[in-house]
């Protein structure tokens, strides 16, 4: 069986294939709003080198979780282990020493858009890695900017860019602290299909070339198909259902089959 | 026993920039400094707003001169002009009136810049990239607008003063040489010297409360409006209530 179902087994949500790590456990995680109860119990744990998407509707709490995991949302109760430290229980400046590790593409890219292109991906090499020579750091930003095709941008500023291209140079500025784990918050929404197609395809890139994990929050299913090693289903606050694309397309249950139709 | 909501909110506002200034002075002033974006500051801050603040100094002591003159010729004391218009200038006048040009062109601009930064997720990008957006975007500002609103105040003084003097001379004649000599007659350091420091906690006030409101902006763009708006109205009333403690310490330490 492919399919697991959560809430009726617990265990199955961090269970670990074979021969691989978690680099993120999640353990009964909690977050409300007043009295909308967004998380609740929510059990996940992603693994080295895989690309897990969070399929979810609107409003279902996907960009929280992510945010409770990055550390811009504090959780109610719960546990989130990055890389071995559990993010609540961090101090500032440990948990920046995380960030610098774990990437994160904004849904709306977040660019600084009072910088150019290369002033936008100098902005974390710069703070992070002071002893760079100025050449050493021109270096990687062409670097970054060439693995999403988009060199002759460097001097151009963020609202001279399509969206697509805007997209693109987020994930460059993400990519070029070399993260062991990325984030994407909705890379496709608002893109036409074929800038899309060219995301997805970018996010495979990045797996196979750096070896991230990743944990991708969407509900457009063509990048859920194109980009998931596995599936996670957030119903109600929970991780309902874990499995691949071809086993959640074939469940019984009506709330994750309604995804696929 | 309940208390009304406007009391309950002012409390909360007033709870929340304790804190906020608190962070400044736990994270804003330990290295690494952000020198780049402090001098750009310094410059979007100080001399940009040198125009405005430089044109209504010139005004005012024209103005101040012109107006006092048929008064004081009532009493025939028109020799006094330039000491009281000077000692008006300096110790009062000055600062404030560039205090609040200030909170009007600064305190909006930072307010609305850092909220438009706020929405559209730039600090929460800054702070997921394990950069201190803190750092780079409110001490620099703070530091930026604490500093360079003395030196704007001491230039708007100069101005007013040398406007002061062409006033005097619109209906009269008298040297610069003589005019300086009336005026520094009649100054004293004790005169000069809070209202620079004074100066000093109105850059500071205004360039935390536009942090503040920026930094803690929401709801779209209705929200960059409003922090923009609540900026300047917080900063302004704030300047005359540092203005107003001022006067008290100063009579206390027996400089009046």
């Amino acid at each position: 069986m492919d399919t697991l179902i959560v809430n009726e087994q617990p265990d199955t949500a961090t269970r670990r294939p074979e021969g691989s790590e978690a680099v993120i456990t999640i353990d009964h995680l909690y977050k409300s709003f007043g009295d909308n109860q967004v998380l609740q119990d929510f059990n996940l744990s992603l693994y080295r080198g895989e690309n897990l998407v969070v399929l979810g509707k609107s409003g279902s709490g996907k960009s929280v979780l992510i945010k409770c995991i990055i550390g811009l949302l504090e959780p109610d109760a719960g546990s989130i282990y990055v890389l071995g430290e559990n993010i609540p229980d961090l101090e500032h400046d440990a948990l920046d020493q995380i960030r610098t590790r774990v990437g994160f593409l904004f849904q709306s890219n977040a660019l600084y858009d009072s910088m150019t292109v290369r002033e936008n991906l100098e902005f974390p090499l710069r703070r992070h890695w002071i002893d760079k020579t100025r050449a050493e750091v021109d270096e990687m930003v062409m670097e970054a900017l060439e693995n999403v095709g988009l060199a002759h941008t460097v001097d151009m500023m963020p609202a001279e860019l399509s969206g697509g291209m805007r997209k693109r140079i987020g994930l460059a500025r993400t990519l070029i602290l070399k993260p062991d784990i990325i984030l994407y918050d909705e890379p496709t929404t608002g893109l036409d299909p074929i800038t899309a197609r060219e995301i997805n395809q970018l996010i495979l890139d990045v797996q196979r070339k750096y070896n991230t994990s990743a944990i991708i929050i969407s509900h457009d299913m063509k990048c859920v198909e194109y980009t998931a090693n596995r599936i996670a289903v957030l119903i109600d606050g929970r991780c309902q259902h874990i499995g691949t694309f071809e086993s959640l397309s074939r469940s019984d249950d009506p709330r994750v089959t309604a995804f696929f139709l | 026993m309940h208390l009304p909501t406007t009391v309950t909110d002012l409390l909360t506002e007033t709870g929340a920039v304790a804190r906020f200034t608190s962070r400044f002075w736990r994270e804003g002033i330990k290295p690494r400094y952000e020198w780049q974006e402090f001098l750009r500051q310094c410059y979007l801050i100080g001399y940009q707003s040198l125009p405005l603040v430089g044109i209504t100094a010139f005004i005012m002591g024209l103005v101040m001169t012109l107006q006092s003159r048929p008064t004081m010729a009532r009493f025939g004391a028109e020799s006094w002009i330039p000491s009281m218009v000077a000692l008006s200038i300096i110790r009062e006048i000055g600062p404030v009136i560039t205090a609040l040009i200030c909170a009007g062109k600064i305190g909006s601009s930072i307010g609305a810049e850092l909220g438009s930064m706020k929405v559209t997720e730039q600090i929460d990008a800054m702070e997921v990239s394990g950069t201190n957006p803190f750092k780079y975007l409110v001490a620099t500002r703070i530091l930026a607008a604490t500093l360079t609103l003395p030196l704007l105040a001491v230039l708007a003084d100069a101005i007013a003063i040398y406007a002061s003097y062409i006033g005097v001379n619109m209906k009269g004649v008298t040297s610069l040489a003589l005019f300086m000599n009336n005026v520094f007659d009649n100054l004293a350091f004790s005169d000069v010297l809070p209202a620079v420091i004074k100066t000093f906690f109105f850059g500071f006030a205004i360039g935390l409360i536009g942090c503040f409101k920026g930094y803690n902006s929401d709801k779209g763009t209705e929200g960059v409006g409003r922090s923009a708006n609540s900026a300047v109205v917080i900063s302004s009333l704030l300047i005359f209530i540092i203005d107003l403690i001022a006067v008290q310490i100063t009579d206390l330490l027996g400089f009046n």
